[in-house]
């Protein structure tokens, strides 16, 4: 299908000033849509109340607006730049609010506006937590069970359907007062009466607790012929109950098997028509019992996210800007891979490579925040690294924090060890580490964070390779084992903390026994295809192969 | 603890690496897969046999093996290839690990490989023989002499060797009765035709064409299978019989066979397509669906002169056919797998197309 040729002039809406949760990710995909839309002829109209974004460089829109981002503001600039088209999706949820003000303001009515991307109806239907729940059960999805109780008999009769753990939310209290998670009958009856009194209406909904569940996320494009593609799979290290964006994550997914994996593709694939994403991405999560592999819908983002932007990244696949390609007109078979050149962006990435991403924290400037992980977003940032392996990927994040840490080494812990697995806070990797030192099994590390026990593995592989190397303070550390701590993402440094010795005297160690970086491509496709602009990571691969000739 | 093994190729490349499952040497043509998930459906596709497969994700074995997920009676590759092999699998559903499924099935892998070097290669040179040796062996001369030596999936019938040799039913009851045509059929079409109503009943690939006459078949479905079709001329022979009588089906090797069926030539393709994300168009529709695929030999696109035959779905990566239909008898066949397992289940609805078909040549 050809790009739209009855709109000329578009409209984006930036997302304001970098607040958490809220960062520049955004600027990320506002500048790949304005760079997109101009490729194809169109002229750019952006407002952003944040003139310190790239998307606001003069270069950037056609007409650039640094105006606040409230709707009568935004309403005067259509009612000056009479835009044929406005595209909501590339500016977080600041520029999805504000486009649904407009709309119910009647302004895109007036002036003629087309929404481009999602419509109103979409976002309404992914935002409001009622409709999308409901939206969810009409196609056959399974979301956290929930009712409503007014007697105790009502709870236990809904407990019972629910099952245990359940959260109690008193209706009507602030700021969640007289909320509980209750594990058993007992509890239920002790707390529930307590609920009842703090509930003005003496009203309680109770709903099936999931923390501790695994958590997934996959980021969705679909086109205007009704094409879908899953991009990139993302498996959170923290169980639900933290924040994605305060979660350590890891792509693609690791622990599911392709049944388990095909099944959320299906269904983050009805999601996305019966929410009516017409054109673009969307990123849709889902919870996982790990005893049983019961799947339920948390949440979906009719937009480019946070998460996009990693995707992207992670595997090579511009999301925001093949988005505003697809909001265009175009489909994805009509757009080349950015990567390959020659083959579609109609396809699905695949990788062979592990990518983490780990937030950054800083709660010095935030003293009335507590450094203990929850629901609501605390990370003022974030890292991405890439690696062969999940331990390489995972040790280069860390040192990338910036944080002073040089992998996964020894540090001062501050809390009692079982106090610094149990509260999920920033630094709970170190205190993983600590606890394998003081000889705790998986199991009982499991039992407490509810990380699943693939990556605590991983961990202990990382761990159990410091002690092997630790063997070597007097004399130097052999080659195979060198070459295995530089594929586990050990850094020269690490090791001679380990050792006890210069950083420079492992360094030449290692140029002795000839184990060099490498740079290996990030090309969409594994190595099917010929890349024509790739992009690189560095990575140790054990040099395995011995060249030999006939 | 692990043993060291050697991955040898024919050009004289050799890699070192880790020994798992069976220490004992095996050869085959090695090509690579680019699934991120569903090793375990990989390693019991028939479709395999003579080959060992290298997985590009680099991290495998982590959900370890489970009950369900079995796709025919045992592990069919020769051997497989992996950057890093899960030692402790993390799943609800995992029974043993990968590693101890390919000791009790004695089959060999190597792991600690540079799969992407590896892939490269393929990519450049195209499929190669190999060998995986245990590293009890050192003389490289002679390893890759032997890798030479061992035997070439090209030209050969090697469906003989995955298929069952007596018929069965897998399922008994159903609306309409189809005949699958084993050639090394993947499980889960059996279970997709059982779930549209049919009953299904394998018949081996060289069963004759007097006794599936006798079982009075509403449909036939022929499978998909290892290697190289041309060999497979008594096939060719029973199914030219077949379409004239009734509705017919084919995936993969079977839509090689109808192909030849039809005048159509096999050529191999250069690396083959291996993986679970090939953008495949339907012509008709426009619309694309993401298939799994795994083949080394394909039908010539520009082969089939009959005029008849109508091209239904192409590759979009690079153009090759990936389905066709014949205007006159109620054939038609698919190159890429609508049963997935592993990968999406986008055409799973070709099934239903099948059903359709018969369902119409019931009423006429």
């Amino acid at each position: 299908m050809p790009k739209r040729k009855d709109i000329n002039r578009i409209l984006l809406i930036g997302s304001g000033p970098i607040i958490i949760g809220q960062a520049c990710e955004f600027d990320y995909s506002g500048s790949q849509a304005c760079k997109a839309l101009r490729e194809e002829g169109y002229k750019v109209i952006l407002i952003n109340s944040n003139p310190a974004t790239i998307m606001t460089d003069p270069e950037m829109a056609d007409i650039t607006y640094i105006e606040p981002l409230i709707p009568e503001v935004v309403a005067g600039i259509i009612k000056k730049e009479k835009p044929d088209a406005l595209l909501p999706t590339m500016g977080g949820q600041t520029a999805l609010n504000l486009t649904v003000k407009l709309s119910q303001m009647g302004v895109l009515t007036k002036y003629k506006v087309h929404l481009i991307g999602a419509n109103i109806n979409a976002i309404k239907k992914a935002e409001d937590r009622q409709l999308f729940k409901s939206a969810m059960i009409d196609i056959g999805l399974n979301v956290p069970k929930s009712g409503v109780a007014y007697t105790l008999e009502e709870s236990l009769k809904i407990s019972s359907e629910i099952g245990f753990p359940i959260i109690l939310r008193p209706s009507f209290t602030l700021g969640g007062t007289g909320g509980a998670i209750v594990y058993n009958i007992d509890e239920l009856k002790e707390s529930i009466s307590k609920a009842f009194d703090l509930s003005l209406n003496h009203e309680i909904l109770l709903e099936q607790s999931v923390i501790g569940w695994k958590e997934f996320e996959l980021e969705v494009m679909r086109d205007k012929k009704d094409n879908v593609v899953i991009i990139c799979s993302i498996e959170n290290f923290d169980p639900m109950g933290i924040h994605t964006g305060d979660s350590i994550t890891v792509a693609p997914a690791q622990t599911l098997t392709d049944k388990e994996y095909q099944n959320m593709r299906d269904a983050a694939i009805k999601i996305i028509r019966e929410v009516g994403v017409e054109t673009g991405g969307s990123n849709i999560q889902f919870a996982i019992n790990p005893q049983n592999g019961e799947m339920v819908v948390i949440e979906m983002n009719p937009r480019v996210s946070r998460s996009s932007a990693l995707a992207s990244k992670a595997t090579g696949f511009p999301i925001a800007k093949i988005a505003a390609k697809l909001a265009i007109g175009y489909t994805l078979d009509e757009i080349p891979n950015d990567i390959t050149k020659k083959t579609p962006a109609c396809f699905e990435p695949t990788i062979d490579y592990c990518v983490v991403k780990i937030p950054k924290f800083n709660f010095e400037k935030f003293p009335k925040s507590k450094p203990c992980l929850n629901t609501s977003m605390k990370s003022v940032g974030e890292i991405m690294s890439i690696g062969r392996t999940f331990k390489e990927a995972l040790q280069k994040g860390i040192r990338s924090l910036e944080s002073g840490y040089c992998g996964l080494e020894e540090k001062k812990l501050n809390m009692e060890l079982e106090s610094g697995l149990k509260n999920p806070i920033p630094e709970r990797l170190f205190y993983i580490r600590e606890a394998f030192k003081k000889g705790y099994s998986i199991n009982k590390i499991y039992q407490i964070t509810f990380i699943d026990p693939w990556f605590l593995y991983n961990l202990k592989e990382i761990f159990d390779t410091e002690i092997e190397i630790q063997k070597y303070k007097n004399s130097e550390i052999p080659m195979e084992l060198f070459k295995k701590a530089k594929e586990y993402g050990f850094s020269d440094k690490h090791i001679a903390k380990i050792l006890g010795q210069k950083e420079e005297n492992i360094y030449n160690l290692r140029k002795k026994y000839n184990i060099k970086v490498e740079y290996k491509m990030v090309d969409t496709c594994a190595g099917e295809f010929e890349a024509q602009t790739p992009y690189y990571y560095s990575t140790y691969e054990q040099n395995s192969i011995i060249e030999e000739t006939k | 603890m692990h043993t060291k093994g050697y991955l040898v190729l024919e050009n004289g490349q050799i890699f070192s690496g880790n020994i798992f499952g069976a220490h004992k040497k095996t050869f085959g043509e090695l090509i690579f897969n680019t699934s991120m998930t569903g090793y375990q459906e990989i390693t019991y596709d028939p479709s395999y046999k003579g080959q060992i497969v290298v997985m590009t994700y680099p991290l495998i074995g982590n959900y370890g093996t489970n009950k369900e997920d079995v796709e025919s009676y045992k592990i069919h590759l020769e051997g497989f290839v992996v950057k890093e092999l899960s030692k402790n699998p993390s799943n609800w559903q995992a029974d043993i690990s990968l590693e101890e499924l390919f000791k009790k099935n004695n089959v060999t892998g190597i792991e600690n490989i540079d799969t992407r070097k590896l892939t490269l290669i393929l990519r450049e040179q195209g499929a190669l023989k190999a060998g995986i040796f245990p590293a009890d062996e050192n003389n490289f001369k002679n390893m890759i002499q032997e890798t030479i030596n061992s035997p070439s999936i090209v030209g050969k019938d090697i469906v003989k060797k995955v298929i069952k040799k007596e018929p069965y039913w897998w399922s008994k009851t159903g609306k309409y009765k189809v005949l699958v045509i084993d050639c090394g059929v993947k499980y889960n079409i059996l279970q997709l035709l059982a779930k549209q109503n049919f009953a299904v009943r394998v018949i081996p690939a060289d069963y004759p064409y007097q006794e599936i006459i006798k079982e009075k078949p509403d449909g036939i479905l022929i499978s998909n299978g290892p290697g190289d079709p041309q060999p497979l001329d008594y096939l060719v022979q029973t199914l030219s019989n077949l379409i004239e009588r009734y509705p017919v089906f084919g995936i993969c090797l079977g839509q090689q066979i109808l192909g030849m069926v039809f005048g159509g030539k096999i050529y191999k393709l250069k690396f083959g397509h291996h993986g679970a994300n090939h953008p495949t168009k339907t012509l008709k529709t426009g619309k694309i669906d993401i298939t799994v695929q795994n083949h080394g030999f394909c039908v010539d696109i520009n082969s089939l002169k009959d005029p008849n035959c109508e091209i239904t779905h192409i590759n979009l990566n690079d153009g090759t056919m990936e389905g066709f239909r014949h205007k006159k008898y109620p054939a038609f066949s698919v190159q890429f797998h609508p049963e997935a397992s592993p990968g999406p289940h986008d055409a799973n609805y070709i099934f239903n197309e099948f059903w359709t078909m018969i369902c119409q040549k019931e009423k006429t």
